[in-house]
């Protein structure tokens, strides 16, 4: 009797509501994965980290656990070896982009020439950038800088000179922006060098008929047009220069006075087990970097609408 | 004559630009062949016998485990992240929610925040729920690493489909499956590749997250290659052998797929 039932309110059900029906939620559903678990691992934790970051908490005396207000954030603020820290990412970063932003367009105007072998020189320019970073640290620490046997100073004793300089110690900061130039100019390059190569050739041609110089046609067209694809590479750079661990952490181990932030944040949690204090800084971190990405996101914006266009 | 010896003249400059960022990499390899001994002289030496022993030393020295910690959680995390990452671009291109853009830039300002600043929660959070040292939690948090930059590339590809075509195939009757199946995947499919390229070298690079959250059973290889240098005696060759097999899989991925790269590096604004 039941399975009659149903059958017949089966029957007697209205056809299926058409998909359109819910056009909101039917469009929202394939969305819904992706969003919640963005939030929950990327957003939730934040709010933890702004948690802890109130509280007095040293892995080492959990007995000292406590409400701390906004003690770490005085201690964060006065320290001056968070003081050198920022200073010293702020440093790495606009070097290591603006450096990369100049040789990569070097670069990328020269292989946008045509010459004997460019695929070929294309191809070695690229592999920098695709040496895992951990190893490519390694290596310029190990067997580029080593004074006694690294590279340089091999060339160096190959060209006759006397000097066999420390690299690392005597210059840190530049080894490590040295580094990181050399890893990545191939993507500035990439990047400009497509720019280049979606550019309309028809202007260029009638100015050159018109009787413009090498440099007009670059300063008057080919720079205008690049410029979208300068912003991207140099914000692309930014978001990953600035969060950079891995070279600090190989080449000079944070010491020399090369930590930068996600250096020291990582030792005062992980060796000083000081969560609080990690945690605040932490938190500055993220506000200073929602400040730079306002403005970041504000030129991607604009990329985006040209996009559309 | 003289326009012919300026080109002559940039192509040899760009040469030289070419081999001069290229030395570190074969100077990498040519080192990685030599016997330690050889390794480290001064001035260096091009011509020494070419030897396997570094790459012997590195596989014997228990390489294994971490080179499959990596794939697995490389492979893993781009395989889970494509399937988040689709439907989701499928929702912000081809059937656009209401305030599509606000959403999608959502998600690249996910990738603004610094990582280390989710860290220490992360870290607790494994601790507590006996989840440290687990490469499966490790590939989680690399679907987080690059969900977005998933999202922004697929939408730009998927972006390209032609509305013409979606119509003209739903007023043929064609149901959704096959609309998926015949008109977006063949025009998403390089999207896809580029997508995936894109993932798979981000996981497999990653330091921080593995260095923090792993130790001797989940440890990646960017992790197994930091611990390789602190064992005594000469260690060049062995260091460079270490750092050509870790680093083979995305040279040979990256130079394989270049095209791809470029797409995939701008978040998709270069086609």
């Amino acid at each position: 009797m039941a399975v009659l039932t149903r059958e017949r309110s089966v029957v007697d059900r209205p056809p299926p509501v058409p998909r359109n029906k819910y056009p909101k939620w039917g469009r929202r559903a394939p969305l819904l994965p992706a969003l919640i678990f963005l939030v929950v691992v990327t957003q939730l934790p934040f709010l933890a980290t702004l948690f802890i970051s109130f509280m007095k908490w040293n892995s080492l005396d959990p007995a000292g656990r406590g409400f701390a207000g906004f003690d770490n954030y005085v201690t964060v603020f006065t320290d001056p070896d968070l003081r050198s820290s920022v200073w010293n990412t702020i440093v790495l970063t606009a070097s290591v982009v603006i450096i990369s932003l100049v040789l990569g367009l070097g670069l990328a105007l020269l292989l946008d020439k045509k010459f004997a072998g460019r695929g070929l020189v294309r191809t070695m320019l690229i592999a920098p950038f695709l040496v895992v970073p951990v190893a490519a640290a390694l290596i310029w620490k190990h067997v580029l800088y080593n004074p006694e046997y690294g590279l340089f100073n091999g060339v160096l004793n190959w060209l006759g000179f006397d000097a066999q300089p420390d690299w690392i110690s005597s210059m840190p900061m530049t080894a490590v922006v040295l580094s990181l130039v050399w890893q990545w100019t191939p993507f500035m390059m990439l990047i400009l060098l497509a720019g280049l190569q979606s550019k309309p050739v028809e202007p260029v041609e009638a100015a050159t008929i018109d009787g413009a110089s090498s440099f007009q046609i670059f300063r008057y067209l080919t720079f205008p047009h690049l410029r979208q694809y300068l912003e991207l590479g140099g914000l692309l750079g930014s978001i990953y220069v600035v969060q950079n661990f891995d070279a600090v952490f190989t080449i000079t181990s944070g010491g020399l006075g090369t930590a930068n932030l996600p250096y020291m944040i990582y030792q005062t949690f992980y060796q000083a087990h000081e969560y609080g204090e990690a945690s605040a800084a932490g938190v500055i971190v993220v506000v200073g970097s929602i400040i730079i990405a306002t403005f970041a996101l504000r030129t991607v914006s604009s990329l985006f609408k040209e996009d559309k266009r | 004559m003289s326009a012919k010896w300026i080109t002559r003249g940039w192509g040899a400059l760009a040469w030289f630009c070419g081999l001069v960022f290229f030395a570190p990499v074969a100077w990498m390899v040519l080192t990685s062949l030599h016997s330690e001994s050889d390794a480290a002289t001064n001035p260096p030496s091009l011509t020494a016998p070419l030897t396997f022993d570094g790459y012997a030393e590195f596989f014997d020295s228990g390489a294994w485990p971490p080179l499959i910690n990596s794939f697995s959680a490389s492979i893993g995390s781009t395989v889970i992240v494509l399937l988040l990452a689709i439907p989701a671009a499928y929702a912000l291109s081809i059937k656009p929610v209401e305030k599509w853009t606000d959403v999608l830039f959502f998600f690249l300002s996910t990738k603004m925040m610094p990582v280390v600043a989710a860290l220490l929660p992360i870290y607790l959070f494994a601790q507590f729920s006996g989840m440290l040292d687990n490469i499966s939690f490790l590939t989680l948090l690399y679907c987080s690493m690059n969900l977005p930059i998933a999202v922004w590339l697929m939408r730009s590809f998927l972006a390209e489909v032609p509305k013409e075509i979606l119509e003209a195939a739903s007023i043929d009757g064609a149901g959704l499956l096959t609309i998926l199946r015949r008109v977006v995947a063949p025009i998403a499919m390089p999207g896809i590749a580029a997508t995936a390229l894109i993932c798979f070298i981000f996981s497999w690079n990653e330091l921080l997250f593995a260095r923090v959250l792993t130790g001797v059973v989940a440890g990646t290889a960017p992790v197994y290659l930091t611990g390789f240098v602190t064992s005594q005696g000469l260690f060049l060759a062995k260091v460079c052998a270490a750092a050509v097999v870790v680093s083979l899989p995305v040279l040979i991925a990256g130079f394989a797929a270049q095209d791809k790269l470029v797409q995939g590096l701008s978040l998709g604004a270069v086609k």
